[in-house]
């Protein structure tokens, strides 16, 4: 089976909401979220989405 | 030198010519220079002596000479594979690929072009070896006409009414309109999407063009043509800065978001209209026959 999509990373300012596969980049801050996100994005050629404030997430389309 | 030189002659320049009239480099840039260009001459060339010939032999009564059409046949399908393969090829490392609704259509044009070009020489032979060279000539230029007519398709503007919009974020969803088009996490790509990014919303005109444009090759290829025009704020390594076209479900119009560099809505619009409507896009929903009785009776 050939995966169309899926989420490389997660990164969040709220540990408790977040469990499982992808790997964890865990924030103190906003600012600290965004520029982890940023860097991801280039590093991995995935998108960052954001599904709250406190949590975004990379995905390879 | 027999009777039948200067008509073959003649069959065979009208023939290459008309190949020369239907291969224009244009914006989308293919053909590409000479050696492209060399290859589909020859084959016009060839494609053109395949026409002349048949009258000649017809005329000797050597109606078997006439398989050799069927050569011809294979012999331009296999055109159709060439240009088909390349393309698609080449479309792995387009920033914007054409997509393979675009590709067939452009490898179709090319096998049908061929076969024009035989019509062509058939019937200028025949005419000059029937009347004379006078009428040839005359005969010649209807069916240039007639191929310039069939060369240009119907283009999007026909189809749609494109109005401009601007783009707007709410959280972190990117629409045009109120036709949703992508989640942006990163503040900073938004800003560069408001910058750099335009928003077109393409209304169909009538119940048909819905289903046409909806079609997924026909998107793309607006994408792509509109990107090769107007340029693309895109790299490898930025997948966040894509165009894309999605659809409102309730009415059947599109959202096309693009990253020109040039940002003239003027010249994008006439980008956009002038976009090939592709034929495997074309769907007719309104000649089917369970729409035209009306009822369920029958």
């Amino acid at each position: 089976m050939k995966m169309e999509k899926a989420i490389l990373a997660v990164i969040t300012l709220n540990k408790e909401k977040i469990d499982g596969g992808a790997p964890i980049f865990l924030c103190d801050t906003q600012e600290e979220m965004e520029k982890v996100a940023a860097n991801l994005e280039a590093i991995l050629d995935g998108i960052s989405h954001a599904l709250s404030d406190q949590l975004y997430i990379i995905v390879k389309h | 030198m027999n009777e039948y030189t200067y008509p073959i002659l003649f069959g065979v320049v009208v023939g290459t010519m008309a190949r020369l009239v239907m291969l224009r480099t244009d914006y989308r840039q293919y053909p590409t220079y000479l050696h492209g260009k060399v290859i589909h001459i020859s084959l016009g060339f060839i494609a053109a002596s395949l026409g002349t010939v048949a009258v000649p032999a017809i005329m000797e009564k050597e109606f078997t000479a006439v398989t050799f059409l069927t050569i011809a046949a294979s012999q331009f399908r296999e055109v159709r594979n060439m240009e088909r393969n390349t393309l698609t090829e080449l479309d792995a490392y387009e920033l914007v690929p054409r997509g393979n609704t675009y590709i067939e259509g452009i490898a179709v044009a090319f096998e049908g072009r061929n076969y024009l070009v035989i019509f062509t020489s058939f019937i200028a032979t025949l005419t000059y070896l029937v009347w004379n060279v006078w009428i040839a000539i005359l005969a010649s230029l209807v069916c240039y006409l007639i191929i310039r007519k069939f060369m240009s398709g119907a283009t999007l503007k026909k189809l749609v009414d494109i109005e401009h919009h601007e783009l707007h974020f709410e959280g972190a969803g990117l629409y045009v309109d109120n036709i949703y088009i992508m989640n942006i996490g990163l503040p900073k790509r938004q800003e560069e999407i408001l910058k750099y990014g335009m928003g077109f919303i393409l209304t169909p005109k009538n119940f048909n063009v819905r289903s046409t444009i909806a079609n997924l090759g026909q998107r793309q290829a607006i994408l792509h043509d509109a990107s090769v025009s107007l340029g693309v704020f895109r790299d490898s390594g930025t997948p966040a800065l894509v165009p894309l076209i999605k659809r409102d479900l309730d009415d059947g119009r599109i959202g096309v978001f693009i990253l020109p560099q040039d940002k003239d809505i003027d010249k994008a619009k006439r980008i956009i209209g002038a976009v090939p409507v592709l034929e495997n896009a074309i769907r007719m929903p309104s000649e089917s026959k369970a729409n035209k009785k009306g009822d369920d009776n029958e």
